[in-house]
């Protein structure tokens, strides 16, 4: 348990990706199995099962804490585990207050198979005692562990990664044997170390890793030859997996995360077929295609209920065929994969799913006209991908692009700013716009008395909020931004400023929604900074009425 | 309950603890006439005052933090040395907080009255240690007073740092400290840990730490950082800097190559307070005493009575009530209750 408490200990201090990464990759090398396998599913999917501690422990600790104590203790540390182990009487041997239990601390595997065997009624007693045998960050460690989501800023992904970093192999060739292994992975850890054959998935439905595109650059089109090409919409939704087998099926994210239960329509829909498809999660209501937002109403849901289901209706547009039955398709150019696409569909023909359509083209102009019109059309761009590309895992260059609609610009005014973390940290690099509210009698705000005295003209009413971004500028230009904020201060709270409504940014962005976050009732999508307009005066921003303008309705394709 | 009748003559007034015999005031928040000062942080000497009654080093701080004519008159009282003031006696004893740092105590009417000040009982090498001086009441600090605050030994934690900075020889290692006490004591924990490169330290950081080298401290070799200079990222890799906490995110720490930010408090026991901060190295040290130290201490001096201050109050009552020690808070308004 020691070196997995070291290492909690370790990733909640790091920010940095790159060593959390080596963090883990340093302990899934250095320790043994089993240990290394449950603290993998600690970290990633959960142990097999967790215990109401939330209930257990206040009782375990109204024994040996007052309770008036605890109650002050645990408002004040904010977490019942961390809580527990700090007030724990640290009774091994040699510690401050020992009353002799020398015996060594337990294992990750000793815990997990104790706990995992132990009699409800035994929980407690069996708790105290292995609580008895840690410090500090081993009773944190553990509580954590039986809690089952130690939420230490490690994803799934993330976890993963650090294996395939750890042991040199592919992050895609984990997770395509990740849904075919149990903890504590020992298969999975023997064929990481060269010590037996890869995990065989046998009858379960598993993840292959998702091809993935590149974003269209302008010096692509020279090397491309509109023959070699097939063109489809990009949707906006998100992209899935379906994997079936045997009666068994699995939904899955594009990092493998298994999301079936929030699509219960889309599990009965591929129950009992043989196939792994590639496709676009999307809300679909009478053919239109719904905006992203409706489709955000279902993700995360452990339970949908009947309203969910009929308001927000899942669907999935198929791109590609991985599977049919046993047989692997993902050696076949595109072109003969999406035939046996369309003919597997037309034969198992599962509902609520479609094919995602070609678009025709004969030369690059035409498809650029297409393109042109896709914003129109409430579509989020182009496809393009080679007709002789085999499936491959990742991004692999040169074989798929996508080729986004034109973003949509705005002139904003900088309204607040906050500072970044890690490498940031010592700047303010994360800016809040908005633009001027015109949609009614203009309110004097702190900003806009500010705004009419810092600009020749009367400042035209109320800034709203619209959008926040900390992307598109180089380092030097953060490094004026930041400078334009501090001396440009009106108020501080914590780590935020409000500034003086005076700087414009011209913010890039694809779509604008409606929201209830911000006070102007929309937001921006994918928001950045596309320019610093140091020139514009703040008076000479958009308006609410003009992003307002820019809401769009389904895309009817 | 009934106070304790020295409530009688020492009590609490909007400047801070009155003792009204003495017509003095234990560290005032606000100019007055005469004042006991227990140590230099700036929650308990404050400038402005017309006589100061302290420990010479007390007011050798003072006088580098605010200037020579920080008060109208000082008075240098040594430990032990007792002073009379309208028939109470004074003796200042050692707190075992920072360098001159005095518990201060008052014998009026046969009752004995000790002001810890802010106090720990654990060793540090840049301050005498702490004296139990048996008494009726106790005036207790409460910074740490829940039970999940148990410092770590300090020397340990030191060793984690230097441990820390031999691995990681490509970054530098910025620690958050505050200038008085905490970077001294660090930086002789640091030495006594075998760390003996130089180690570079923030203009904030400078006089006082001269000022504990005049008073025959030994750090080793410093090497003060110009706050102006341009220097290169790179000649801090491998280094220790201190400095004070909040240039750890200020654009102060940009010179710095990829730096771990370490911060030595007592808070750092409670994660959230680390992450907070944003520090990759939290390191478990205090002049302050810890929930133990604060019991041991309250039942080692005797006191009959116990009133506490300047922190968690309702927690440190609440467990002496369960002592069966008659307790209250003390409302003194001012001090710092984020004290390290
Ligand atoms: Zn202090
Ligand atoms: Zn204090």
């Amino acid at each position: 348990m020691q070196p997995f408490a070291k290492l909690l200990d370790q990733l909640a201090c790091t920010q940095s990706r790159n060593r959390k990464i080596a963090l883990l990759a340093d302990y899934f090398t250095a320790t043994p199995d089993p240990d290394r396998g449950w603290a993998l599913a600690a970290l990633s999917d959960g142990l097999p099962y967790s215990l109401p501690l939330r209930r257990i422990l206040p009782e375990l600790m109204a024994g040996t804490v007052d309770p008036e104590l605890y109650r002050l203790s645990r408002d004040y540390v904010g977490d019942t585990a961390e809580t527990v182990s700090l007030l724990w009487r640290d009774r091994r041997k040699g510690a401050a207050s020992a009353t002799g239990d020398n015996r060594s601390p337990p294992s990750i595997s000793d815990v997990v198979m104790t706990f995992g065997t132990a009699p409800r009624d035994c929980v407690p007693r069996l708790l105290a005692e292995t609580l008895d045998r840690l410090d500090i960050s081993g009773r944190f460690a553990l509580l954590k562990l039986l809690a089952g989501a130690p939420r230490v800023g490690v994803s799934a992904r993330l976890a993963k990664t650090a294996l395939a970093i750890a042991f040199e192999h592919e992050v895609g060739e984990i997770e395509e044997v990740w849904h075919a292994v149990d903890p504590p992975y020992r298969e999975l850890f023997g064929w990481l170390t060269g010590k037996s054959a890869k995990p065989d998935p046998g009858s379960r439905p598993v993840f292959r890793p998702l091809m993935l595109a590149h974003p269209i650059e302008d010096e692509d089109w020279a090397r491309l030859d509109p023959g070699e090409l097939n063109a489809e919409w990009k949707w906006d939704g998100i992209r899935v997996q379906i994997a079936a087998i045997g009666g068994h099926m699995r939904l899955f994210s594009r990092t493998g995360d298994d999301i079936s239960k929030s699509f219960p329509e889309i599990a009965s829909a591929f129950t009992r077929r043989h196939c792994v498809v590639d496709g676009e999660l999307l809300v679909v209501r009478n053919g239109d295609v719904a905006p992203f937002n409706d489709l955000q109403q279902r993700l995360n849901r452990k339970t949908v209920s009947a309203r969910m289901l009929r308001d927000y209706p899942a669907h999935v547009r198929l791109y590609d065929l991985l599977f049919d039955a046993g047989e692997d398709l993902r050696g076949l150019p595109f072109e003969e994969r999406r035939k046996r696409l369309a003919a597997w569909h037309e034969n198992a023909a599962p509902p609520l799913t479609d094919l995602s359509a070609t678009v025709r083209f004969s030369s690059f102009e035409e498809l650029s006209a297409i393109w042109q019109g896709t914003r129109a059309d409430g579509i989020e761009g182009l496809m393009l991908k080679r007709k002789s590309s085999p499936y491959l895992a990742g991004r692999p260059k040169g074989h798929w692009w996508k080729w986004k609609r034109a973003p949509l610009t705005l002139d904003c005014v900088l309204m607040y700013a906050q500072r970044g973390s890690g490498k940031r940290s010592s700047f303010y690099s994360d800016y809040t716009f908005g633009v001027w509210r015109d949609d009614g009698p203009a309110t004097l705000s702190l900003e806009a008395n500010y705004g009419s005295e810092t600009d020749a003209h009367a400042a035209p009413g109320e800034l709203v909020p619209v959008g926040k971004a900390y992307s598109g500028f180089t380092d030097e230009e953060l490094r004026k931004l930041d400078r334009f904020v501090r001396t440009n201060t009106l108020q501080r709270f914590g780590p935020v400023r409000a500034v003086a409504p005076t700087l414009v940014l011209e913010v890039a962005f694809d779509a604008v929604q409606f929201s209830t976050r911000h006070k102007s009732g929309v937001a921006m999508r994918f928001p950045r900074i596309a320019r610093i307009r140091w020139d514009k005066p703040a008076v000479e921003a958009d308006t609410l009425t003009t992003i307002k303008a820019l809401i769009r309705a389904p895309a009817t394709l | 309950m009934r106070p304790h009748r020295a409530s009688r003559w020492l009590y609490p007034r909007p400047e801070g603890l009155y003792c009204e015999p003495g017509g003095f005031f234990i560290d005032p928040v606000r100019p007055v006439d005469k004042s006991v000062i227990t140590h230099g942080h700036a929650d308990h000497a404050r400038r402005g005052h017309g006589a100061v009654l302290a420990t010479p080093e007390t007011i050798a701080i003072m006088k580098i933090r605010y200037g020579e004519a920080c008060a109208g008159a000082f008075q240098e009282a040594a430990y032990g040395e007792a002073t009379a003031v309208g028939g109470v006696r004074i003796g200042l004893a050692p707190a075992g907080h920072i360098l001159g740092s005095a518990q201060v105590v008052l014998d009026y009417d046969g009752s004995r009255v000790v002001i810890s000040g802010d106090y720990k009982r654990s060793a540090d090498p840049t301050c005498s240690p702490f004296e139990v001086v048996p008494c009726d009441v106790f005036v207790s600090e409460a910074t740490f007073a829940l039970p999940v605050f148990r410092h770590e030994p300090a020397g340990r934690e030191a060793s984690r740092l230097v441990e820390s900075i031999r691995q990681q020889p490509a970054r530098t290692h910025l620690l958050g400290v505050y200038g008085l006490g905490k970077c001294q004591r660090m930086i002789a924990l640091i030495r006594a840990a075998g760390y003996d490169a130089p180690i570079h330290l923030h203009g904030a950081l400078v006089a006082l730490t001269e000022f504990y080298a005049s008073q025959g401290f030994e750090f080793g070799a410093l090497q003060p950082i110009a706050t102006d200079a341009r220097t290169n990222r790179r000649d801090f890799a491998g280094s220790l800097v201190m400095c004070p906490p909040a240039a750890i995110a200020d654009r102060w720490s940009r010179r710095f190559e990829d730096p771990v930010t370490a911060f030595a408090s007592g808070w750092m026991r409670v994660r959230g307070r680390a992450l907070q901060r944003g520090v990759e190295l939290p390191l478990i040290v205090s002049d302050h005493a810890d929930w133990p130290e604060l019991i041991a201490t309250i039942e080692q001096t005797g006191a009959e009575e116990v009133w506490v201050t300047h922190g968690r109050e309702d927690a440190l009552v609440h467990q002496l009530s369960l002592m069966g020690i008659p307790a209250r808070a003390l409302t003194l308004v001012g001090f710092d209750d984020e004290g390290d």
